[in-house]
């Protein structure tokens, strides 16, 4: 089964190690993620200004390429995620920008895109978006998952941080029942059989792109997350977000100088984990770029 | 500190921007303060999230453009998460910045000189854009 599948800048450059490791594991599942052919940056960030038209031209062009493919589209960076499925609400809902954008669609069209056919029609939000961890759960079935799983995780301790992109406005983005206390983390955990360490701050933010403004202020955010589920004993934290790997893995580094017998502990992407149960080829498993790394963790319950 | 209110401040044709550009009621906020209880950042900030709401509801809105605090949000969108009246402060933040941008007078908090080359580099995109066009415009 093919899905089209939108990486976004970070993962097509600094986070390539989670782009590999997703696209592996889809492969052992059966699902081959179709890069779109011609994608750009998606924003980053979503604009809650409500006049914004040409800060959401960039995801609408994404969406509408991905319209050409299918029905629905894959991605995995929480930030792209969220403005996806945000600026596609925009453009189902918002009669008004919904017109003024596809007239800069229109106009692509025209010019430099006419050897492409580049849009055979406006685009009016036809494509639905889909996480990484929804496809998961809603094409593939955990039930399905926890079949092609090798190498169960028994003992280990994991502690599922969601952040904040995947669930905050809940109201348009629906990515579980409830945002203050998801389950879907858990339920992807229970059936790798990790045992889940719940921890309150799997919600809170880790600072975010605030690192690039003032580095003190996100590192207090992601101290707070690190500390919550080290008190509880987890042997390692699993993200979908590779700016919150940043800020609660590199960022270990300035802990350590600020918090005296500080202990570390490895944050890695949620399908590198599922790589090691689904007993992924290890060229696709790379902590190369980790600053704590997981494998003396792993190696301890003899999952290395 | 003084405020100095009267009809016509209240009334501030620059808070109905607040409210158009942002797409919040900022009547409806009663001052229970979760959003301030919430914030992960909060402690950075000159001006609380509710505060900023309360100046905003008596016109004092140049006040609240000068603050620190528009430039702290970090989006996270947990005020709003826990707002029982649905208002968004982060939303509010968002259209607080625009005006300042958009006036072209002020030094934006982030410029492009600001991010380090190191943070350039070793930082996820996605960091280094969002920052440049949440503070930056």
């Amino acid at each position: 089964m093919k899905i089209p599948y939108y990486p976004g800048c970070t993962l097509h450059e600094r986070a390539l190690d989670f782009d590999k490791a997703s696209r592996e594991c889809a492969n052992v599942l059966g699902v081959e993620l179709e890069e779109l052919p011609i994608w750009t940056c998606c924003g980053a960030v979503f604009p809650l200004t409500t006049d914004s038209v040409m800060e959401i031209l960039a995801a609408v062009r994404n969406l509408a390429y991905a319209s050409r493919m299918g029905d629905k589209v894959v991605t995995l960076c929480s930030f792209c995620y969220n403005v996806l499925k945000r600026t596609n609400k925009v453009m189902r809902e918002d009669a008004e920008r919904r017109e003024k954008v596809n007239l800069f669609l229109r106009a692509d069209t025209e010019t430099r895109d006419k050897t492409e056919s580049f849009l055979k029609k406006d685009y009016v939000g036809q494509v639905d978006v889909l996480h990484y961890i929804e496809m998961l759960r809603d094409v593939v079935g955990f039930d399905e998952m926890a079949k092609r799983v090798k190498t169960r995780l028994e003992g280990l301790r994991v502690a599922p941080y969601y952040g904040c992109m995947l669930l905050r406005p809940h109201g348009e983005m629906e990515f579980d029942k409830n945002p203050e206390q998801p389950t879907i983390f858990e339920d992807f955990l229970t059936a790798l059989g990790c045992d889940v360490v719940d921890f309150p701050m799997k919600t809170e933010c880790c600072g975010g792109f605030q690192i690039v403004r003032d580095e003190e202020t996100a590192i207090a955010c992601s101290q707070t997350v690190v500390a919550s589920a080290i008190k509880r004993d987890a042997d390692l934290i699993i993200t979908t977000c590779p700016l919150c790997l940043y800020n609660l893995d590199r960022k270990q580094k300035e802990m350590e100088k600020r918090v005296s017998g500080f202990r570390k502990i490895p944050v890695i992407y949620f399908t590198q984990l599922l790589g090691i149960a689904l007993g992924i080829d290890a060229e696709y498993l790379d902590f190369s770029d980790n600053y704590v790394d997981p494998r003396p963790a792993l190696a301890e319950k003899n999952l290395v | 500190m003084r405020l100095r209110l009267s009809g016509e401040i209240i009334k501030s044709d620059l808070v109905r921007r607040v409210e158009d550009l942002s797409g919040q009621n900022i009547a409806m906020c009663y001052q229970c303060g979760r959003c301030s209880a919430g914030c992960p950042v909060v402690d950075e900030m000159d001006i609380l999230p509710s505060e900023v709401i309360r100046l905003l509801q008596l016109g004092q809105i140049e006040e609240v453009l000068d603050s620190k605090t528009i430039w702290i949000c970090a989006s996270c969108l947990q005020c709003a998460s826990r707002c029982p009246r649905g208002v968004e402060f982060s939303s509010i933040c968002d259209a607080l910045r625009a005006i300042v941008l958009r006036r072209r007078t002020a030094t934006p908090s982030v410029g492009a000189d600001d991010v380090s080359r190191v943070m350039r580099t070793d930082a996820p995109q996605m960091g280094v854009v969002g920052a440049l066009r949440k503070l930056n415009g």
